[in-house]
């Protein structure tokens, strides 16, 4: 689908921030609000602007105990459905947060979320190696995460500048 | 105490910098947003930084050329020549300079005779008048109003040239007014400086900054790369002030005179400032646009904001200022600052410090968070309400 350069800088706009309100847009890129308030629902109609949603640091919610393991798939394709048939099979599962198709070592990059890992090693080994197309997987487990879709986690590094200046 | 005569005149009847002031009074206010911040608030992107951290774990650590790495030379004869369409020779017409500011010092000094007059366009920065003092010229204010948007007109150069003119000191996009100077603009005032022989000081430091209209170098203009002295740097567009990394191109002459002071004064520019550079010219392009354009984003919020609140805004074309009247509230710029920081707790700039012009005017920064933005307009906002 093509966009206008306007409605790509709302999406970016957007894509930064979800709860910035739609005058905050409109005076951000000069365009009137109702402008603007037909850029994001032709966005959310088309399904290009799937959701919005908040980034969260779960490590630091003492009563969060998840676990999360990206693993990678080894998968036979199939013969007019390629990998889709069995990724669609894997996406279906509740646990399963993301999954790409990856050029590679390996063909399908899944992510669970689980409580324990133990949890994940069932789903593992009961539900993704059983499926018939895959060949083999490698679980790799989270220990903490630094930056997440281009967000660090650590707290925001002071403003070091002087308050007035020339 | 014995009464002493140490300090020259010179420096005895420098005015101190009427932007200290309000740095001691903001500085000693606790929970201030600052609009008064003259830099930007990005940190230097880290690919420049990493250059330059290895660029001392490799050793490099002592003296460069006088005018600087030769690389760095023609990265930056490369950029000016892509980017702004002017040719300098990287080795008889660039120098890398400590900061845009020493830049303008070398200029000056290496044009100046004793008593010959510099046009300073104001408001403008601080520095460009005392240098001129420094360098033993007389600087000849003229201002420009916000009905012309805080251009130069023709006019006004004309009527303040004089036998004893040497040069003017423009910049554009400007600094505190955010007013940019268009092609026609430039070739205007071109044709009274060729008319008059007179070099051009062209401080561009923002010439990454530009929002509306293209960018156009005085010295593209016809007529005009032999006598514009063309002053940038890192600090703005690269995000890289406390670097002070700038470079100055001109002609081959005025190049060797500037040469001979920046070699005795300072020597060479740092040397890893100068591989952060390096980096930035070869590989940084991306992030200079994307900092373009977040402060694009704020530039719209604000000046539409101030308008909305009844503080009439011209739309700068560049930098990352906005330059709102004050006059409607009835306080001089000066009271409306102080009131402001002491009562609302914002720091802006009153637009007198910035010289003639600058008068019921306010310099605000938008290289500030949305949050910080949005804050501030609405402690502006109860401020003019309360004192309306």
């Amino acid at each position: 689908m093509h966009l206008t350069d306007s409605e790509i800088e709302i999406m970016k706009i957007v894509e930064e921030n979800a709860r910035i309100s739609v005058e905050d847009i409109a005076k951000m890129t000069s365009l009137p609000v109702s402008d603007v308030e037909v850029t994001l629902k032709k966005l959310e109609d088309s399904n290009i602007i799937v959701r919005y949603a908040a980034l969260v640091d779960w490590s630091k919610v003492e009563e969060h105990e998840g676990v999360t393991a990206m693993i990678d798939v080894k998968v036979t394709p199939k013969r007019g459905v390629g990998f889709d048939e069995t990724a669609k099979r894997i996406y279906r599962y509740e646990e399963v947060s993301s999954v790409y198709l990856m050029s590679g070592a390996y063909d399908l990059s899944v992510v669970i979320e689980g409580k324990s890992m133990n949890e994940v090693a069932r789903f593992v080994s009961d539900k993704l190696s059983t499926l018939d197309s895959v060949i083999s997987t490698t679980t790799h487990f989270i220990l903490k995460k630094y930056k997440h879709d281009g967000t660090v986690f650590s707290p925001p590094e002071e403003d070091k500048r002087i308050v007035v200046s020339p | 105490m014995i009464k002493t005569n140490y300090v020259s005149d010179t420096a005895r009847n420098m005015k101190p910098s009427g932007i200290r002031k309000f740095f001691d009074l903001a500085s000693g206010v606790e929970g201030v947003v600052s609009l008064g911040v003259g830099e930007p608030d990005f940190v230097t992107p880290w690919r420049y930084r990493e250059a330059a951290i290895n660029s001392l774990e490799e050793g490099y650590t002592s003296y460069t050329a006088n005018a600087g790495l030769i690389q760095l030379r023609e990265e930056i004869a490369s950029y000016m020549s892509r980017r702004f369409h002017v040719d300098y020779s990287p080795d008889k017409q660039i120098i890398v300079t400590v900061g845009a500011s020493q830049a303008i010092d070398i200029a000056l000094r290496a044009i100046l005779n004793p008593g010959e007059e510099v046009i300073v366009v104001e408001p403008c920065f601080v520095s460009y008048a005392p240098l001129v003092v420094m360098a033993g010229g007389k600087a000849v204010s003229v201002g420009t109003t916000k009905e012309s948007d805080f251009k130069l007109l023709p006019q006004q150069l004309e009527a303040a040239i004089t036998p004893n003119t040497k040069a003017i000191m423009i910049c554009s996009p400007n600094n505190p007014t955010g007013s940019q100077l268009s092609k026609d603009d430039l070739e205007a005032l071109a044709k009274i400086a060729i008319k008059h022989d007179l070099v051009v000081l062209s401080d561009e430091i923002y010439a990454e900054l530009v929002y509306d209209e293209e960018y156009t170098s005085f010295a593209s203009i016809d007529g005009m790369l032999d006598r514009t002295i063309l002053i940038s740097g890192f600090s703005k567009g690269f995000a890289m002030t406390g670097w002070r990394l700038g470079f100055v191109c001109a002609n081959e002459e005025i190049t060797a005179a500037m040469l001979k002071i920046h070699q005795y004064a300072i020597m060479c520019a740092p040397t890893a400032a100068q591989h952060a550079a390096l980096e930035a010219l070869r590989y940084g392009f991306d992030y200079v646009e994307d900092m373009r354009r977040s402060y694009l984003h704020r530039r719209n919020y604000l000046v539409e904001s101030f308008n909305e609140i009844g503080l009439t805004c011209h739309k700068p074309g560049g930098a990352f200022y906005a330059f709102p009247s004050i006059e409607s509230t009835g306080m001089t710029s000066e009271e409306f600052a102080e009131r402001l920081l002491l009562e609302e707790k914002v720091a802006v700039v009153p637009g007198d410090v910035f010289g003639l012009g600058g008068k019921g005017h306010i310099r605000c920064s938008y290289a500030t968070s949305m949050d910080q933005l949005r804050e501030a307009v609405t402690r502006i906002e109860r401020f003019i309400k309360k004192t309306s």
